[in-house]
């Protein structure tokens, strides 16, 4: 499609405008994470006079930064291997082995991705909590494997359906057994899918706040999103921690971005065309 | 593919590759689902180990709850300004990007920013920003929309929410919209140009018929998320001022775990699944039929 010079002019100005609104919020957080309470209430706009990391300091320690830090990287790495893994191996099962009892399970899998957690979260936490179950990072991992799966299941099944079915015969004719079948060749193949799988598992997990604030109760076991809503409610008169705060939670995905950026939006235009 | 023949290596193989899946989704959202059925028909009030039947009596109270129909009605609200200005920025911003632009992913990874970041954080960024930022603003440049907080004024909190939703997902929408874009066929476009097609024909007659399928799934993301929003709800309004941003799923969270109403607030919770699913549903089938083979 050919343009004129002054419309493109005029659509890459507004489009830069439009990424000034988007970003802006980020850098006033930025910028205020730095000044002291009375410097950001008498004008939040202006540059801090001095880099002030008093306020890191104190939001690091308050935040307990370290360890929730620490438990949302656990929860969100195992939940995703998890899901990718045993997804990938039940939608490979699906597909080879197309019965009618496997085709109406995956139904029902699929058909279930439209009950939102909402319609779960009361009778989660009753059967849960009567099992003794609750503020465990391990039962809320589980919990991420069986939310997680359905969406992972259908996804690794369209592309499960595009392997030839010839590849792996003749792996099993050499002598392979159909678990090596799988870890050798099938999920190998599969790579490209399990990273459009995981970027958006990553997305869902390292951010989700309602399922963890259910499910963990005890201090030390917040992820991040937990423990920063949990500082901003006990601390809502001094802004400069709460900004450092902010800044400490949003930095880690933050400087993941730089790097795979191009990938984790690749994931999910994939995610969204299956 | 060659089969197990023995009963017990193919049960083996069939536990091992379906067996965790399985397990974990029947126990994490089937059983749960239906037991919340059950729940419904229960006056349990989360404490008592026992509890008694009270069949259909809790949907009859779910219409009778004037509060809940309320912040449903308002949810509507929510949800219609939400979906509408979500997909139209979205497709605008997919639209200006799409074309080969210098530095089209440097644009694409802005406008993506906010989807690296949970509804819990952007909630509590933009509620500075709302309430001394915006102030700040209004009271140096005297611009009387911005002189105190949008968050203390009930209908300016509501719009608060929609600005802030709008911004969390136009950036995810316009990567399903890009992709879309960049599936209708070149040829086709450029048959129309020679034909004498001007740009906006082409968008009109061609693009937008062919992007449907785009249509649907954005149209269907922002309908479920717009219709279960929590997140940004707590974190940016907690539902105030005095409780009149309070979208239909804080109310059925407080409902179950704050008054304690479990049976009442699943039951509510169970009303509105059926709706949204209603709704979502009804839009897939019609816009499937909208679809068109380039």
């Amino acid at each position: 499609m050919r343009s004129s010079k002054s419309s493109t002019w005029l659509r890459i100005t507004g489009l830069i405008v439009v990424l000034c609104l988007f970003v802006f919020p980020f850098f006033f957080l930025l910028l205020n994470s730095f000044k002291a309470n009375t410097a950001i209430t008498s004008n939040p706009l202006a540059f801090p006079e001095v880099f002030n990391w008093d306020n890191y300091r104190n939001a690091f320690e308050k935040m307990n930064y370290t360890a929730s830090f620490f438990n949302s990287l656990v929860i969100t790495l195992l939940g995703v291997a998890l899901i990718s893994l045993f997804a990938a191996m039940t939608a490979h099962y699906f597909v080879r082995n197309n019965t009618k009892f496997n085709q109406y399970t995956f139904m029902i899998m699929v058909a279930a991705m439209i009950i939102p957690f909402q319609a779960i979260m009361i009778p989660l936490v009753k059967i849960y909590g009567s099992l003794n179950l609750l503020d465990n990072k391990w039962s809320l991992i589980y919990m991420y494997l069986g939310f997680g799966s359905p969406l992972a299941v259908f996804i690794y099944h369209g592309f499960v359906k595009g392997i030839p079915a010839e590849l792996e015969e003749a792996a099993l004719i050499d002598g392979c057994t159909r678990r090596q079948t799988f870890f050798r060749i099938v999920f190998p193949v599969l790579a490209p899918t399990t990273a459009t799988i995981s970027i958006l598992n990553v997305l869902w997990i390292w951010n989700d706040y309602l399922l963890p604030s259910l499910i963990l109760v005890s201090p030390e076991n917040r992820t991040l999103p937990l423990s920063t809503f949990n500082f901003y409610g006990t601390y809502s008169v001094d802004y400069g921690p709460l900004m450092a705060g902010l800044v400490l939670t949003v930095m880690p995905i933050m400087l993941v971005y730089i790097f795979a950026q191009r990938y984790i939006i690749q994931g999910v235009m994939q995610g969204s065309i299956k | 593919m060659i089969k197990e023949k023995e009963w017990w290596p193919r049960l083996q193989n069939r536990l091992l590759f379906t067996g965790p899946t399985l397990f974990a989704f029947i126990t994490v959202m089937i059983v749960p689902f239906l037991y919340g059925i059950y729940l419904t028909m229960t006056n349990w009030d989360g404490i008592a180990t026992s509890h008694t039947l009270v069949w259909f009596d809790n949907y009859t109270k779910v219409f009778q709850d004037k509060v809940f129909w309320q912040s449903f009605g308002l949810t509507l609200k929510y949800v219609f300004f939400t979906v509408v200005l979500v997909n139209a920025v979205a497709f605008l911003l997919a639209l200006g990007l799409s074309r080969g632009l210098k530095g089209q992913n440097l644009f694409r990874a802005g406008f993506f920013l906010p989807n690296l970041v949970g509804g819990i954080v952007l909630g509590l960024i933009w509620q500075f920003i709302f309430s001394n930022v915006f102030v700040f603003l209004g009271e140096k440049a005297n611009i009387p929309l911005f002189s105190y907080s949008w968050l203390a004024d009930p209908e300016k909190a509501f719009w608060a929410l929609v600005v802030v939703t709008v911004w969390q997902y136009a950036g995810y929408m316009m990567v399903i919209y890009i992709a879309g874009l960049m599936s209708v066929p070149h040829d086709v476009l450029e048959a129309a140009s020679i034909d004498g097609a001007n740009r906006w024909t082409k968008l009109r007659r061609m693009i937008l018929p062919l992007m449907v399928p785009s249509f649907i799934v954005c149209i269907f993301l922002t309908l479920q998320r717009g219709f279960m929003v929590y997140d940004v709800n707590l974190s940016l309004t907690k539902g105030g001022p005095f409780k009149s941003t309070e979208m239909v799923s804080m109310h059925v969270y407080e409902k179950a775990f704050l008054s304690r109403d479990y049976g009442l607030g699943q039951a509510e919770a169970l009303v509105l699944f059926l709706l949204v699913a209603a709704i979502t549903l009804l839009q897939v089938y019609f816009g499937k039929k909208m679809e068109v083979e380039a």
